[in-house]
């Protein structure tokens, strides 16, 4: 159950995005509470990835206000950068980089200390294939290395675009402990399951063309209101 | 700095990997001091001439290069993972520049003397102080302009079109200005030191340029 009384990590009133003349994101209001987890839900295209990628700072809101951890953004997205960990579609890897190499390039951009890198290539199990490049690596190895890179700053906020996405059971297991709910991050995730999105959310946002279909608790979003989102 | 120093060797790495843009820049001016030699029909070239076609080869094998200058940003993701750090979007500028000046210097290690070989009538050696001082402030204009014209053109659909239609007016003054102050360095009967006056142009078309690609360069990453 979300506490109302706890202050909100992040806080969307009518946000707004377009790509054109076409509204990515239109009026959205919601309000996170720390250390909870929001899960958006909506078909593709519904403006999942656009409101990730607006609340880790790479895009700007065209109308509203859109705050992280207290913060305005786009004003002082400077400042929120260093709290958010997004891990989305992309890897955000060289290729031709290896893991290892990768994640301390990331780290010295984020001025982490390198054996930081070194616990999390063993927490996730890519001890072993740590110095291949990433080309030549699985997807769900690649996935592993991404996961390390989105939490590699230790951020307050993580923005989880399909995180389980190419994961067997066992690596799923190693990943949890990084990005689970357990660990006190406020977390939004979006997944094309929503049986295990809404099991794992505090709150839960449905997006339809934009639009915020509805805003509910978990247990108030049953087989009915999933139909109308995804039908 | 930090910053800077992070893009400029992962960078130099990924070009150690993958050998994608320097050997096509050093192959690319070879080939043009090759054709040179046979459609101009003379085995030595003086002054002016000489000047220009060092010159103008080494434009185009900079275009080149900076055309692959952002490609692994755009395409694995490194834009967004720069700019989901917390630092100041110009390292970013600093160190592709920085980048660009290496790869344009490696070149010249290998393109001048080859020049040297198949074109130039004076002998390079005594004539090298005064060059060197000519090609590090052309390569300067080269690796900025060249770094900022690369990043428009990147988020463009035509970008091998973008990258010269934009970046050969941008970088004529600084065509002109290195082509007149080498000329007297590859001069028979000349004192071999390149002018103060076209050197100093040179260096102020540097300093302009770099600030206008401080002040603009954060607004091409916008989305």
């Amino acid at each position: 159950m979300v506490d109302q009384d706890q202050q909100p990590a992040i806080e969307l009133r009518g946000l707004t995005r377009r790509f054109g003349e076409r509204a990515a994101l239109n009026n959205v209001t919601v309000q996170v509470p720390t250390g909870t987890t929001l899960a958006v839900l909506g078909r593709n295209g519904a403006g999942k990835s656009t409101l990730l990628r607006i609340l880790a700072t790479l895009l700007r809101p065209h109308g509203g206000e859109v705050s992280v951890l207290g913060e305005r953004l786009p004003q002082r997205a400077h400042v929120v950068r260093s709290r958010v960990g997004l891990l989305g579609h992309e890897p955000l890897l060289y290729r031709d980089l290896s893991g290892r190499e990768n994640l301390h390039y990331h780290a010295q951009l984020h001025c982490v200390a390198p054996e930081r890198v070194e616990r999390l290539i063993e927490a996730v199990g890519m001890g072993k294939r740590a110095d291949d490049p990433v080309r030549a690596l699985s997807r769900g190895m690649v996935q592993r290395l991404a996961v390390c890179r989105a939490v590699l700053h230790e951020p307050a906020v993580l923005l989880l675009d399909e995180p389980r996405a190419n994961l067997d059971p066992a690596a799923v297991e190693l990943i949890e402990p990084l990005i689970g709910s357990g660990n006190g991050h406020t977390r939004v995730l979006t997944s094309h399951d929503p049986g295990a999105a809404i099991e794992d959310a505090d709150l839960v946002l449905g997006l339809r063309d934009g639009k915020a279909a509805f805003v509910r608790q978990p247990g108030e979003v049953g087989a009915q209101q999933l139909r109308e989102l995804y039908g | 700095m930090r910053a800077t120093f992070a893009v400029l060797a992962k960078d130099l790495r990924l070009e150690l990997r993958t050998f994608e843009t320097l050997p096509a820049m050093v192959l690319f001016s070879l080939s043009t001091f090759v054709i040179f030699h046979f459609a101009l029909g003379r085995s030595a070239v003086g002054g002016q001439l000489a000047a220009g076609i060092l010159t103008v080869t080494l434009l185009f094998a900079a275009l080149l290069g900076a055309g692959r200058l952002f490609v692994a940003e755009r395409e694995q993701g490194g834009f967004d993972a720069f700019l989901l750090a917390p630092v100041d979007r110009t390292s970013l500028l600093a160190a592709k520049a920085a980048a660009m000046f290496l790869f344009l210097a490696l070149l010249e290690v290998v393109a001048v003397p080859a020049f040297g070989v198949l074109l130039l009538g004076p002998a390079l050696g005594p004539r090298l102080p005064g060059l060197i001082a000519v090609l590090a402030l052309a390569d300067l204009a080269l690796a900025v302009i060249g770094t900022l014209v690369s990043a428009i053109a990147i988020h463009t659909r035509a970008r091998d079109m973008i990258s010269p239609i934009i970046g050969l007016p941008l970088l004529l003054p600084a065509l002109i200005a290195s082509a007149r102050a080498a000329a007297p360095v590859f001069s028979v009967h000349g004192s071999g030191a390149p002018p103060g006056k076209w050197l100093l142009i040179l260096a102020l078309y540097d300093v302009v340029f770099a600030l206008i690609a401080y002040a603009v360069f954060d607004f091409l990453l916008e989305d």
